[in-house]
């Protein structure tokens, strides 16, 4: 009751002067439209960036990196064992790039909730032998139906179907790198040869475009067995697991343990991509930067109506006073002034950014680096819109405070005496 | 059967500014239920200054103003709110209508503050001081759509409609003709007489002030009689 009389003269004051309220509620809506445009598309952008790295790596990798024994024989022996020992000319040992023991390790891995999924890779340097010149490449080994799964490998394959790497044996996808260099196509038979000598015919059965030209033009992807066929390897020999977990933000965590439990080497998603997630920070902050801006500037435009109006409405606010109303009151109804304005310029700014970013996710966006993409990208995430509408609320709140307080502390005795 | 409204006790007020002054020196009296009393004196000599300090909208006084045997705090500025909204009525000089409001509304606005009654049940009371000062008719009119005299009828209608112990004026038909400062005269002691209403008034009109219970006369800040 006695709330419904402070909004019922808040309302009144507000449609006297609407047309000032309009304009005010005008730079509200626009800046919340800019607001949720801009970040509904620097995400999108951000979703589509990280899509490009992050989706395709592995949030932990485990494999065996090339390196010197860290225990070597001097330190073993009991005269030397608390010496620091010099040892010049240490070589590494590659014979220990595969993975011991992977059976053990994959069906740990598959019993472990914390983990999404995983997939065997095996990697060979190869080269293809193209005529008289040989193109170094890399041949990955791969089970398509997981790397489907867990890291969209048959979106990057752009013509051919990548399931077909287990139906049909000797069979290989092309980076479109390449494929160019190599004049293949599908059905084009290709020959490789290791380093060891060894060669191999394989046919292509699809083309592969990931929108990064170095991977592109060196890497090929075909079944784990064909290439334990060409390393003449049996077949538990492989080189990695890469494992896709259910919450990106253990991967540091449990690469640790994996190094430990395992003992192998363990690289986490973060420390290989930090850059990465450096960029999508500045693009958000940009996004709120520019949105929180144009929020302060719309705050002003109603600072001042409030101001404007508490100075016509002079009289008003002293019979109120007289007639009891207490400077709360009179401070509340300002308030609601603010407030609601804030409120509507607020709503129809979340409309106008849904129109706007839905506009601009018609526009066609064409690149040959990125062969899913065909507008550019929009992310329609509510929580921008909650946002929104909690920052326009916070700002009208505070725009209309501080005129709203000196209407509370007109005194109505010097208004009544002015006449 | 004498039931003392208003008093003041030993009331002292100066302004500081540009020097110090006093504009009231130990004001003391007690106004009764009923009474209709008009407060003259020459410009200048404290009048409105003294309708603030009793009105609890100026606390910046010595003394005591007890409303209704109550002492008014000089701080608590929600309390005096409240006192205003329900025991003192008020018309001024200017009348002071809100624009945005229609006749009726602003008749109902202090009353709707005060919510003792329902919304309808203001509305009905509305009507019923507006049918009393014979400005019915303009009830749904805008408020800035109504001739000068008509407004300081609904200021009064305004200041009755939360039956107030007192209502106080400050020189209310300074602005009006003769006819029109008749015609609040008469409507005031009317209300006087049908609502046994309070009423102290600021008048500079000596004729008004003669046809009244009483008269309080100050002269540089004192009461004389
Ligand atoms: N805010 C103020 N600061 C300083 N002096 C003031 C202030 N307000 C009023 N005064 C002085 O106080 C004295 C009393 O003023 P007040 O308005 O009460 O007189 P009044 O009796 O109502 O006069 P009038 O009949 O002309 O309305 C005057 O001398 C006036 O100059
Ligand atoms: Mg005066």
């Amino acid at each position: 009751m006695k709330k419904g009389i402070l909004i019922n003269i808040a309302k009144a004051l507000l449609l006297a002067r609407w047309r000032q309220t309009l304009v005010a509620a005008t730079g509200v809506t626009f800046s919340i439209a800019m607001f949720i445009t801009l970040l509904s598309f620097m995400s999108g952008l951000n979703d589509l960036l990280d899509g490009l790295i992050l989706n395709r790596t592995p949030h932990v990798k485990l494999y065996n990196d090339i390196k010197p024994n860290v225990n070597q024989p001097v330190n073993d022996v009991a005269a030397f064992k608390d010496k620091h020992n010099f040892i010049s000319s240490v070589k590494s040992d590659a014979a220990r790039i595969a993975i011991y023991n992977s059976g053990a390790i994959m069906k740990n891995l598959d019993l472990d909730n914390r983990v999404l999924g995983f997939t065997p890779r095996l990697t060979a340097q190869i080269f293809f032998n193209n005529g008289s010149t040989e193109i170094t490449g890399a041949l990955n080994g791969i089970d398509p139906i997981k790397e489907a799964k867990l890291f969209h490998f048959n979106e990057y394959v752009t013509s051919g179907d990548a399931i077909d790497l287990n139906n049909e044996s000797n069979t290989i996808i092309l980076g479109k790198g390449l494929a160019e260099k190599l004049i293949a196509s599908i059905g084009t038979i290709v020959q490789i040869s290791t380093s060891n000598g060894e060669r191999f015919q394989l046919k292509v059965i699809g083309i592969f475009q990931s929108g990064l030209k170095d991977f592109d033009d060196v890497q090929s992807y075909t079944s784990i067995k064909t290439v334990q066929k060409v390393l003449i390897k049996p077949n538990d020999y492989i080189t990695a697991i890469d494992v896709k977990l259910k919450n990106i933000l253990l991967a540091p965590a449990l690469a640790k343990e994996y190094a430990r439990v395992y003992e192998l080497d363990a690289e986490d998603i973060q420390t290989a991509n930090s850059q990465f997630e450096t960029g999508s920070f500045i693009r958000t902050l940009i996004s709120y930067a520019v949105g929180i801006t144009l929020l302060v500037v719309a705050g002003f435009g109603i600072y001042n109506i409030l101001n404007m109006m508490i100075f016509e409405k002079m009289d008003s606010i002293a019979i109120l006073k007289a007639t009891g109303f207490s400077g709360s009151d009179v401070k509340n109804i300002f308030i609601y002034i603010a407030v609601s304005i804030g409120i509507f310029g607020g709503l129809v700014g979340l409309l106008f950014g849904l129109i706007i970013s839905s506009i601009i996710d018609q526009i066609p966006f064409v690149t040959a680096a990125l062969p899913t993409i065909k507008t550019y990208p929009i992310n329609y995430n509510p929580n921008f819109y909650i946002i929104g509408i909690i920052f326009s609320l916070i700002t009208t709140y505070f725009a209309g405070w501080f005129p709203a307080r000196k209407a509370s502390k007109i005194d109505p005795v010097i208004i009544i005496r002015g006449k | 059967m004498n039931q003392i409204i208003l008093e003041a006790k030993h009331v002292n007020k100066y302004f500081e500014d540009p020097v110090r002054i006093k504009v009231l020196s130990d004001v003391n009296f007690t106004i009764n239920k009923g009474e209709f009393v008009s407060l003259t004196g020459k410009s200048g000599c404290g009048k409105s200054t003294l309708l603030y300090v009793l009105s609890t909208m100026d606390t910046a006084y010595d003394g005591e103003v007890l409303i209704d045997q109550e002492i008014m705090p000089k701080s608590n500025e929600s309390f005096l709110a409240k006192i205003r909204n329900e025991k003192i009525g008020f018309v001024f000089q200017f009348h002071y209508l809100l624009n945005e409001f229609n006749v009726l509304e602003n008749v109902m606005l202090p009353g709707l503050k005060l919510a003792k009654f329902t919304k309808e049940e203001i509305e009905h009371r509305a009507y019923e001081k507006l049918r009393l000062l014979d400005i019915e008719k303009l009830a749904l009119k805008k408020a800035n759509q109504i001739s000068g005299g008509e407004k300081q009828r609904v200021a009064i209608a305004r200041a009755l409609i939360n039956d107030p112990h007192i209502i106080m004026g400050d020189e209310p038909t300074g602005n009006l003709d003769k006819k029109n400062s008749d015609l609040v005269f008469d409507l005031f002691s009317k209300i006087v007489t049908e609502l046994n209403q309070t009423l102290l008034i600021v008048t500079h009109d000596e004729s008004f002030a003669e046809r009244t219970n009483r008269i309080i006369k100050m002269e540089d800040g004192r009461i004389i009689i």
